[in-house]
C-alpha cells in the first residue's frame, strides 16, 4: 500500500509535466492566454512538489510571487498588446525537426543518467524550515538580500524609463 | 516506489527540456518568454530537491533569490516587448530581423 505522499508526488509531477507540455506546445490552441493559464497551473503544481520537499515558505512564495504577481503581469501585457490567435505560418520543417531531436536527446540523456544514478539515502530536514531559513537569510545572506532590494529598485526605474511614451 | 532524489531530478530535467523546446519551436515572443520561466522553474526544483536531500538550507535561500531576480527580469523583459510592439506592431520573432546580418 503506497503512502499518501508518494501518490501526491506522482500526481503533482504528472500535472506539472502535462501542464508544462500544454503551455509550450498546445495542439488545440495557439492563443498566448491559454499558454499563460497552463503556466499558472504548472507553477501551482510545482508549489505542491515544494511542499512535499518540506520547503513550505518557498511554496507560498511560488504561489504568491509567480502565480500571483508575475503571471498577472504576463496576462496584463498579453491583453494590453491585444495579441490574437497566432496565425499559422508555414513551419520550417528542418528547424523544427532538428530542434525536436536536440531536445529529445537532452531529455533522454538526462533521464537515463539519473535513472541509473546511485540513490541517495533520504535525510530528514528539520520540520517547518521557515524559521531557520529566515535566520540564515538575515545573517549569512544579509548582504545579497540588501543588494537584491537595490536590483528591484533598478528594475523598477528601468521599466518606467522603457515604457515612457517617446523613447529617445 | 517512494520518490527519491532522482525522481525529482528527472521531473526537473523533463521540465527543462520542455522549456527549451518552447524557446526553439514557438515564435511568439511572449510564449518564448514563458518557456524561459519554465526553464528557471526547473532549475529551482533541482535546487530545492538537493537542499532537501542534503539537509542544507543554502539551496532554498538560492531559490528565494532566483525567484526575486526572475520577477525583476520579467518586469524589464515585458517592458522591452511592449516598447518593441509599439515600434513594430508585432510580437513575432520572424518580423524582428533588423539585427540579422
Amino acid at each position: 500500500m503506497p503512502e499518501l505522499t508518494d501518490i501526491l508526488f506522482y500526481a503533482f509531477a504528472g500535472l506539472t509535466l502535462l501542464c508544462g507540455f500544454l503551455c509550450v506546445a498546445n495542439p488545440f490552441s495557439r492563443n498566448p492566454v491559454t499558454s499563460a493559464m497552463f503556466l499558472v497551473l504548472t507553477i501551482i503544481s510545482m508549489a505542491g512538489l515544494y511542499v512535499l520537499l518540506h520547503a513550505f515558505f518557498l511554496a507560498a512564495i511560488q504561489v504568491l510571487v509567480y502565480a500571483g504577481a508575475v503571471m498577472v503581469l504576463f496576462l496584463f501585457v498579453i491583453m494590453l498588446l491585444d495579441i490574437r490567435e497566432e496565425e499559422r505560418r508555414k513551419l520550417n520543417g528542418a528547424a523544427v525537426g532538428v530542434g525536436a531531436i536536440a531536445v529529445g536527446t537532452l531529455a533522454g540523456i538526462l533521464t537515463r543518467a539519473l535513472w541509473h544514478a546511485e540513490p541517495l539515502a533520504k535525510v530528514a530536514t528539520s520540520e517547518g524550515a521557515t524559521r531557520p531559513l529566515g535566520k540564515i537569510l538575515f545573517t549569512q545572506y544579509l548582504l545579497p538580500f540588501e543588494v537584491l532590494s537595490i536590483l528591484l529598485l533598478v528594475a523598477m526605474v528601468g521599466v518606467i524609463l522603457l515604457s515612457r511614451k517617446e523613447l529617445k | 516506489m517512494t520518490p527519491g532524489l532522482h525522481h525529482y531530478l528527472i521531473v526537473s530535467g523533463l521540465l527543462f527540456s520542455l522549456g527549451l523546446f518552447g524557446v526553439l519551436a514557438r515564435r511568439n515572443l511572449l510564449v518564448i518568454f514563458m518557456s524561459l520561466e519554465l526553464m528557471l522553474n526547473a532549475a529551482n526544483l533541482t535546487l530545492v530537491a538537493f537542499s532537501r536531500f542534503n539537509n542544507n538550507l543554502n539551496g532554498q535561500v538560492m531559490v528565494f533569490f532566483i525567484i526575486t531576480v526572475a520577477a525583476a527580469e520579467v518586469a524589464v523583459g515585458l517592458a522591452l516587448i511592449v516598447a518593441l510592439y509599439r515600434k513594430r506592431q508585432s510580437a513575432h520573432v520572424e518580423d524582428l530581423t533588423r539585427l540579422k546580418y
